[in-house]
This record gives C-alpha cells, structure tokens and sequence, in this order.
C-alpha cells in the first residue's frame, strides 16, 4: 500500500501524453478504495483452512444449500425480469401523475434494511398477511418456509436493481427508433419488442447480472420471511451465518465457495454479454 | 498541485481509519473511570439485568453500571478479544468455557439462574397444543432454533428426552426470531425459554413440558481478571447472587440455580 503511494507521483508527474497523466489527488484515493474493498476477501482466501477444505466442501449439506441459492437466485432474476422491464419502460417512456413519486417508491427496497423488507413480506404475504391470508383461504398458499418464499424475498430485494438499470438504459436509447417503427404502423408493443428491446438488450443483461448478485448473496430478508430449513430454505449466505455461530472455518470455507460462484458468473457474464455496459 | 493531492490522500486515509477505529471500539466504548461498572451480558437477561442495576446504582451512589447486552456468543469472542469489560454473565456453561479456557476470569464462575424451555403458542392455545409430541401434527407450522444456537441446542436435547422426532417449518438463527414467528402467527407453535414467553406478556401463551426439565441451561456469572473497576465488579456479582437478585430474576422467569 505504502510503496504503490510514493512510487505513484513519479509516474503522475511524467504523463505519457498531454492532459493523460493521472493526478495524484484521483489515483490515491482509488487505490485505497480498491484496497479497501480487495483486502477483506484477500483475508477470507489468506485464513482459509485449505487443509480441511475438502472435507467441508465435500458435505451434502453445502452443495444444497449452494444448489438453492443458484435456483431460487436465477428464478428471481427470471421473475425480476418478466415484471421489471415493462416496469422501466413505464417509469422511462409514460408519463402519468406521480411517476417520480412511483420511480422514489421503487427504489425504496434499496435503501430499506433487507430485515426490515422480510418482516413487510410477511404482514403483507405471510399465512396471517394482509394478501396472504386470502391466499390461505382461497388458495390453500402459505409462502413463509417454502422455496417460493425464498424466491420471493429475493426477488424484493433485486428487482429495483433491474429497474433503474434497464429505465437508465431506456432513457439514455434514441427513442426516435421507436418514433420511425410507430410511423410505419407498428403498434407500442411491436415497437418495444422488435426495435427498443434489442437496443437496451445490453442494459436488460446488466441489470440482470445485478439483480441476480443481490439475489444470490440476500440474506435478511430471507431468514426473515422464508426462515431456515437446509435444502428447502437454507441458502448460502444462511448457511455461512448459522456456522459462523460455533465454526468459522466452515463459515469460510463457504464464504469461499459463494465467492468463487459469484466471480466466475460476473466474469463469464461480463465478457459475454454486458461488454457494452 | 501534489502537495494538495498528499493532503487530500491523507484526509481520506485518516477519515477511513477513523471510521475503522470507530467500529472496532463501538462495542466497548465505556472508559474504565472509577465508578462505573460495565457488565456483558446475555440478551436473554436484558429485563431482569436493567432492573438489577438500577437497585445496584441505588445502593452505590455514584457508581453507573452500563451494560452491552447481545448473544452470548460474540460477547465471549468480544472479551477474549480484550474488550474491557467488569463482568460476564452467558446464557450457557459452554460459552462461559470459552472465557475460562483463556483464564480470563476471576475465580470460578458462579451459576446464578437457570432457564427452561417451553412452548410458546398463540394466545388461548388455539391448537390445543399439551405436549412435545403434540408439534409432530401434521398440518402444524413449528419453528426451532437452529441447534447451533443454546436454545436450539437445549430443544434438540428435550426432544431427544421425549423421543420424539419434529420436523420444523424452519431453524431459526435466535430464540427472539423463533417467538417473532409466534407472535407473527406465521409459526403455530415455537420451543423458546419461559423468559421469553414471560417478557412477551399476552401476545403468546407457554405450554410447559416435562422434558424441559432434561435441557435446562445453566447461565454462569463471573468477575474478569483484568475487570477495570473490581471491587464494584465483586459487589454487582453478590447482588446478582444474593436473595433480592433472584428474587428478580424469578420474577422475569429464571428459576433458581
């Protein structure tokens, strides 16, 4: 850390071409930001117990908490999906009374504690909530401690990711395009399929890519709504919790399972389809 | 130009590790002055305890005892830590082991109460719920602590007296979790302590069971070694001990050790 900082200047003070060089007030800060976020998973790799890693991994208990976390996460990025795009394109190309008071309330599970987002899941769809208790009765449906929950809770916490990235990728598209497809009498939802949704296609992956980062790694929300049984409620990040009470070595060695997923999606995901973002 | 850039570099790093040091020291923030007493003590014992230093306060004028109340766990990995702490008291002996181990106490911890389990259901017992074996009906929503956890540990031992094997809707990760589920009636019924259902009041009904009696968790007090203040650290342990701190703690639900 120490000598990137004082061999750093003497590089800034030599920029390779006019207006180049990278000033010292920018490059310091970066580095300890990058430092700052690179060190904590350095020391997850560096205290891993290596000796005893086969072992840990090799447990049935981890691969189906790992198996859950990739379907419930993929079936919320599916559903995030199928409700978050035509969510964008309504905040992004309508304009009706109160839109900016609904794009504020979209984003709100944002900011909100995930805990906070599981306790309103289950008055709201809980066996006793003010929707979920006509599931229970019409129905027959009781979402808490079931996959479906699980689903549900993460798809809370990552479709407002989806959203703003695929309303930011809309405003920022020629909506003339679409203008010209109107013009040649193709209605609204032929011009978004065939004209607007491949032209923000690369935003949709990116946001995609997000939702499904926040999906995989939700944690509050989860426990709090779905609760926590191995195999049918029990992700990931849950597992590595409820170690980390009495284990931390199998805490870390988890850690570092759902770690090595996470890069190898982003990194595969990024080269393939969001190189444009 | 680069001077200001160092200026600037160095007002992040010190705004960082002001940060940093801030977090590492929010657990422990009280100053060792004279006179004040600070006490970790297992979230189950939050009613009882703050009642038992405002009588402690009382009877020593101008000693403050503060508390940091939280899962026993990360209390004993706190003070292995070197968090300054007067006095100890964990929901179980096995997290107390975990301070003694290091010698970190002062003499032998001192068993002071006990907790039982019970079932906590929804008010009037809508289920009719009577014993252990009763959570094996189907239909029924049951949720435990995962038995990593004391409470969970302590209901997997009850069930192991009874025999009976329950499946639950979910393991919970604390016992205050557990009860939300009760009081949320998202869960119909929960194996908690009888602290729990007793500082919840009327929200839920305990169903006590005959196997509880095989899973009581014995909860250890202790003066540390390097306790600040030890002389008002010996006092809060007696008064905790003594006639008038069970009195106290009976009321809350603890049962006499």
């Amino acid at each position: 850390m120490t000598s990137t900082a004082h061999d750093t200047p003497r590089k800034a003070r030599r920029p390779r071409a006019p207006g180049r060089g990278v000033p010292l007030a920018l490059l310091a800060p970066a580095l300890l930001g990058l430092a700052f976020l690179l060190v904590p998973l350095l020391a997850l790799v560096v205290r891993a117990p290596w000796s005893d890693l086969p072992e840990q991994l090799t447990s049935p208990a981890v691969w189906d908490a790992l198996r859950l976390s990739l379907v419930c996460a993929t079936t919320a990025t599916a559903l995030s999906l199928v409700v978050g795009v035509p969510l964008a394109w309504l905040l992004a190309r309508t304009d009706f009374p109160g839109r900016s008071l609904v794009r504020a309330l979209v984003t709100l599970p944002l900011v909100l504690p995930p805990v906070v987002g599981g306790v309103a899941l289950l008055l709201a769809l809980g066996r006793n909530g003010i929707v979920g208790q006509w599931l229970d009765e019409w129905f027959g449906i009781t979402l808490p401690f079931t996959t479906a929950g699980v689903v549900l809770a993460e798809t809370f916490v990552a479709l407002p990711f989806l959203v703003i990235s695929v309303e930011g990728t809309l405003r920022a598209a020629d909506p003339r395009f679409e203008e010209a497809a109107a013009t040649l009498g193709a209605s609204r939802f032929t011009a978004f399929r065939r004209v607007t949704l491949p032209l923000i296609a690369p935003g949709v992956a990116a946001g995609a890519v997000l939702a499904w980062a926040r999906a995989l790694g939700e944690f509050g929300a989860t426990i709090t709504f779905a609760g926590n049984f191995p195999g049918r409620t029990q992700t990931m990040p849950l597992a590595v919790y409820l170690a980390l009470q009495n284990d931390p070595a199998a805490a870390i060695a988890l850690s570092l399972v759902l770690l090595a997923v996470s890069v190898a999606v982003l990194a595969g995901l990024r080269d393939r389809w969001t190189r444009a973002v | 130009m680069i001077r200001s850039a160092r200026l600037t570099a160095g007002t992040a790093a010190l705004a960082l590790l002001t940060a940093l040091g801030l977090t590492a020291c929010s657990s422990s923030s009280s100053s060792p002055e004279n006179g004040t007493v600070t006490v970790f003590a297992a979230a189950s014992l939050k009613e009882s305890f703050t009642e038992l230093g405002e009588l402690f306060e009382k009877e020593h004028p101008g000693t403050e005892v503060t508390f940091n109340f939280n899962g026993s766990d990360s209390l004993a990995a706190g003070i292995a830590g070197g968090a300054p702490a007067d006095v100890f008291a964990a929901a179980n002996t096995s997290t107390m082991a975990r301070v003694t181990d290091e010698k970190l106490t002062a003499g032998d911890p001192v068993t002071f109460a006990r907790n039982r389990l019970t079932i906590a259901t929804a008010p009037g017992n809508p289920h009719g719920i009577g014993s252990l074996k009763d959570l094996t009906a189907p239909g029924l929503k049951v949720v435990l602590c995962d038995v990593r956890v004391p409470c969970g540990d302590a209901a997997r031992k009850a069930l192991a007296a009874a025999g009976v094997d329950v499946t639950p809707d979910s393991y919970e990760q604390d016992v205050k979790s557990a009860l939300t589920k009760v009081r949320l009636k998202e869960a119909d019924a929960a194996v908690v302590y009888r602290t729990d259902v007793r500082a919840a009041g009327d929200k839920v009904d305990g169903v006590d069971f005959p196997e509880a009696a095989q899973a009581v968790n014995d909860y250890p007090i202790a003066r540390l070694e390097d306790a600040p203040n030890a002389s008002a650290a010996d006092d809060f342990v007696a008064l905790v001990t003594s006639a008038e701190g069970r009195k106290v703690l009976g009321k809350a639900g603890f049962l006499a050790p």
